[in-house]
């Protein structure tokens, strides 16, 4: 067994027991919620694994490396970036996708640059918060953030 | 007919996957072999750590007052008010576009337009769940340094937010 699932047993298990010696009616309505939302998620995430074990299989590392590794410079972080700001995939999955490209050769740099303007930005849904916050206000959010994703991406990447 | 179809359509990609997993098996093609251990080891990952991952935030959601919270978020709530508009958006879940209902409920209960833009910040990239599957997959120190930077360009972006939007009469609107 992974050390994650070591950590994350032993998290949930004495979170587990505080909650059921103050309050079991309370313990149980929380095993529900995170039962329900663990199923909203599980068809999705199953289907974004498989999507991985077929991309993993027919994209060679060497591409990988090439385009989003530590060599692809500015060009690299650009694909991350347009890719990130463009696409919309729901962020439980996305990790699976980062944590594959890193195995494959892709650089931290890189891969931190694609999850948070993945997260931070949002061309697709921009129709939807122009509704909410107006034009000028839901443009200039996500210029801001995308600012703020890029730089996030190099720090990370310069620290790592 | 079509309302069997409708019934399994979200499963259709598991089924065409484990139909092509299986006659791969029985025909020894070896390509499909490959792929059904690459899904076995993604799938191991993550059904050791996940399940788990949802009963901690199961367990959050219920004991965390969250409408307490929101009644100190409001204008001159000042650190304070970021730190629990910070937290509030931590314990959420689910994509940016849920996000903007909230923000609407926020603007409406007198969040100040600083904590909104905080708010969405937080909400982005730092909920709970997001965080513990990113622990689980991209490992500690990515998480911990990406948190580091981010939280203080998102409290950055506030500031900015409300220092261009002070005399224009922002509101959000329900669609």
């Amino acid at each position: 067994m992974s050390t994650n699932a070591i950590i994350y047993i032993s998290v949930c298990a004495v979170l587990l027991l505080v909650s059921l010696i103050a309050n079991r009616q309370k313990t149980l309505m929380g095993l529900k919620r995170g039962w329900f939302m663990f199923r909203n998620i599980l068809v999705p995430f199953l289907n974004i694994l498989i999507l991985v074990s077929v991309a993993l299989y027919l994209i060679p590392p060497s591409i990988i490396s090439r385009f989003l590794g530590p060599e692809s410079g500015a060009l690299g972080m650009l694909i991350a970036a347009v890719v990130g700001s463009i696409t919309l995939i729901p962020g439980f999955i996305s990790y699976p996708i980062a944590a594959s490209l890193i195995k494959q050769g892709a650089s931290y740099m890189v891969v931190a640059t694609f999850m948070t303007t993945l997260m931070m930005v949002g061309v697709m849904t921009l129709p939807l918060e122009i509704k909410y916050f107006g034009k000028r206000v839901a443009i200039t959010r996500n210029l801001l953030n995308f600012v703020a994703a890029v730089i996030i991406g190099l720090v990370v990447g310069l620290v790592l | 007919m079509k309302k069997y179809f409708q019934k399994i359509r979200p499963y259709i990609w598991l089924i065409v996957f484990a139909i092509f997993i299986l006659v791969s098996l029985v025909l020894q093609f070896q390509s499909g072999k490959t792929i059904a251990t690459n899904f076995k080891t993604s799938l191991i990952e993550m059904i050791t750590f996940i399940p788990f991952l949802f009963i901690i935030v199961g367990l959050f959601d219920v004991w965390v007052p969250k409408e307490r919270i929101q009644q100190h978020i409001g204008p001159g709530s000042g650190l304070k008010g970021i730190l629990l508009v910070t937290l509030l958006a931590m314990l959420q879940a689910g994509p940016l576009y849920g996000a903007f209902p909230v923000a609407y409920m926020l603007f409406k209960k007198g969040a100040s337009i600083r904590n909104i833009f905080v708010y969405l910040g937080a909400f982005t990239s730092l909920k709970i769940p997001m965080l513990g599957i990113e622990i689980g997959y991209l490992g500690i120190q990515f998480t911990l340094v990406r948190t580091l930077v981010s939280l203080p360009l998102f409290i950055g972006i506030g500031y900015i937010m409300e220092w261009y939007l002070k005399d224009k009469n922002f509101v959000i609107k329900e669609p």
